[in-house]
């Protein structure tokens, strides 16, 4: 095979990790709290913000840097869901829509006002690694393998613990739930502070390998929903395949073509897989 | 044990319980009786608190327990087995029962727990990592009935545990009824099948139109001409 299409081919799987993590977030919390946050990519906008001040403005250590900007973004997600979900929790659609996309015209706004429209860098300079003499970013590696190790500690955790289980269990009926013990308003907390912390942690992954702006967020939230909705809307498994195939196209379609042509590629596939399969590509 | 005093309750405007008082006993295991729409399932539901009172009290063991809400209602000691089972349909059959042990008090005694459960339903501990939604109707009644035991409850609440299934199968359930009293659980059990409810309780109540209409021991029930008449078809 041509070694250029390999490596364009592994770079694609690369990215698919992080995309995958926030597939798998905006997932949780679809499926448990039933809204869909439009703004979830301008929650990793506000991390990497975080990401750069802590450590390229105040100097802290890049480890306690990535720490306290995962523990803020849980924190957001917690106060999004207070502020602005939990008011139309029992809405129509339309109107969660309508305070979840204002949310993100308030992010971006409030992040131009504070920040300008520069393109910020947090300056560490990963190598290149020539494996095979292919070559590969170091820094996608690791974001790749930190996105696995996360989303491998979430499933452990929505498998193995009691509060893991509920969060399952309220996803299939959320009016029982409360015959068990389980308060629905606490799990959705819950969800929504795991949801903001997993936004923070690509937040932490895509700082290494991109500028931070206050439109960031559009450049990949689109591509989120798109995964999501392919895989299923609310079906975490297969949004997080969905990102690789998704990944894949964007990847080997900007070898072959263009980066440009190859988003549109991946938008005609998925349009076309909505009309042959509507209600997602893992839902039998 | 158990009191109500009293109670109303409805959905909105629509009021389904007017003025109901029961007692039920240490030990004992009663039944409530009566025809679709009467406010059976409607009872059940405030006393598990998952639907607030509007008026009236209700007691439990001395302590006022009318309008906590459920994830209180069931640190006291009151399990619900809901109408038609409401298992989690995508979780197996251990993971439910996880779900049912959730309060602080039971995950400290989960194994315990889990092999009382296991002990009542063999068949349960066969089938536990199978999904919930693929067992027949019966094994998903005696899950239904793990998942509440799981709490380890002092009264265990049942809505129409034989609804919905073939009638052998509603004599299965019948004897996991009797099972359960045998392990010392006050239970409250709402029937339309009144032949046979009244064969496993020791008291029951009639309800109609939301309030109770007579009430008796289950023989003095399977006696009364009303009852015969209406419920039995003698």
């Amino acid at each position: 095979m041509d070694l250029y299409l390999l490596e364009a081919i592994i770079n694609g799987i690369l990215l698919g990790g992080v995309l995958a993590l926030l597939a798998l977030g905006l997932n949780l919390i679809f499926g448990v709290i039933d809204v869909v946050w439009i703004s979830y990519a301008d929650i990793v906008m506000c991390g990497m913000y975080g990401v750069y001040f802590l450590y390229a403005q105040y100097h802290l250590p890049l480890p306690l840097a990535f720490l306290l900007a995962i523990l803020g973004s849980a924190c957001l997600g917690v106060l999004v869901h207070k502020l602005i979900i939990a008011p139309v929790l029992n809405a129509a659609p339309l109107n969660q829509l309508l305070a979840t996309g204002g949310l993100l015209f308030f992010l971006q706004s409030f992040a131009t006002l504070l920040f300008g429209t520069d393109f910020r860098n947090i300056g560490v300079r990963l190598p290149v690694l020539e494996v095979a003499s292919m070559y590969l970013s170091f820094a996608r590696l690791i974001a790749f393998g930190v996105a696995l190790v996360g989303a491998f500690a979430l499933y452990f955790f929505l498998k193995k613990t009691y509060v893991g289980t509920a969060i399952r269990a309220i996803a299939q009926d959320r009016e029982i739930v409360g015959l068990m013990g389980i308060d629905q308003r606490r799990i959705y907390l819950v969800v929504s502070a795991i949801g903001g912390a997993l936004a923070g942690l690509a937040a932490c992954l895509l700082a290494l390998q991109y500028d931070v702006h206050p439109f960031i967020g559009n450049t990949f939230g689109p591509v989120i929903f798109m995964i999501c909705v392919l895989g299923g809307l609310g079906n975490m498994l297969g949004g997080f395949f969905a990102a690789f195939i998704i990944s894949l196209i964007i990847a080997i379609g900007g070898y072959y073509w263009s980066t440009e042509l190859s988003y549109v590629l991946a938008f005609t596939f998925f349009i076309v897989l909505m009309f042959i399969r509507p209600r997602g590509l893992f839902t039998p | 044990m158990l009191s109500l005093s009293s109670v109303s309750a409805g959905y909105g405007s629509f009021q389904a319980l007017f003025g109901v008082s029961l007692d039920i006993a240490r030990g004992e295991a009663v039944g409530v009786i009566g025809p679709n729409g009467a406010g059976k399932t409607t009872l059940m539901r405030v006393i598990s608190g998952m639907l607030p009172l509007s008026q009236g009290s209700m007691t439990f063991e001395g302590e006022a327990i009318g309008g906590l809400p459920a994830h209180h209602i069931i640190e006291h000691g009151i399990a619900h087995v809901p109408e038609n089972r409401r298992l989690f349909a995508k979780l197996s059959v251990e993971e439910n029962l996880r779900v049912g042990a959730f309060i602080p008090s039971a995950r400290a005694r989960f194994a315990e727990q889990l092999d009382w459960v296991y002990s009542l339903f063999p068949k349960l501990k066969d089938r536990r990592t199978q999904a919930a939604g693929t067992m027949s109707g019966g094994e998903q009644q005696m899950c239904a009935i793990g998942r509440a035991l799981m709490s380890k409850p002092k009264v265990l609440l049942m809505d129409e545990p034989s609804a919905g299934l073939a009638p052998i199968v509603v004599q299965q359930v019948f004897d996991l009824v009797r099972k359960i009293r045998g392990e010392g659980l006050t239970v409250l059990i709402v029937e339309q099948n009144v032949q046979q409810v009244l064969d496993v309780v020791d008291r029951a109540y009639l309800l109609e139109v939301g309030a109770i209409k007579l009430s008796g021991t289950a023989a003095e029930l399977k006696g009364n001409s009303f009852i015969r008449e209406s419920y039995l078809g003698l």
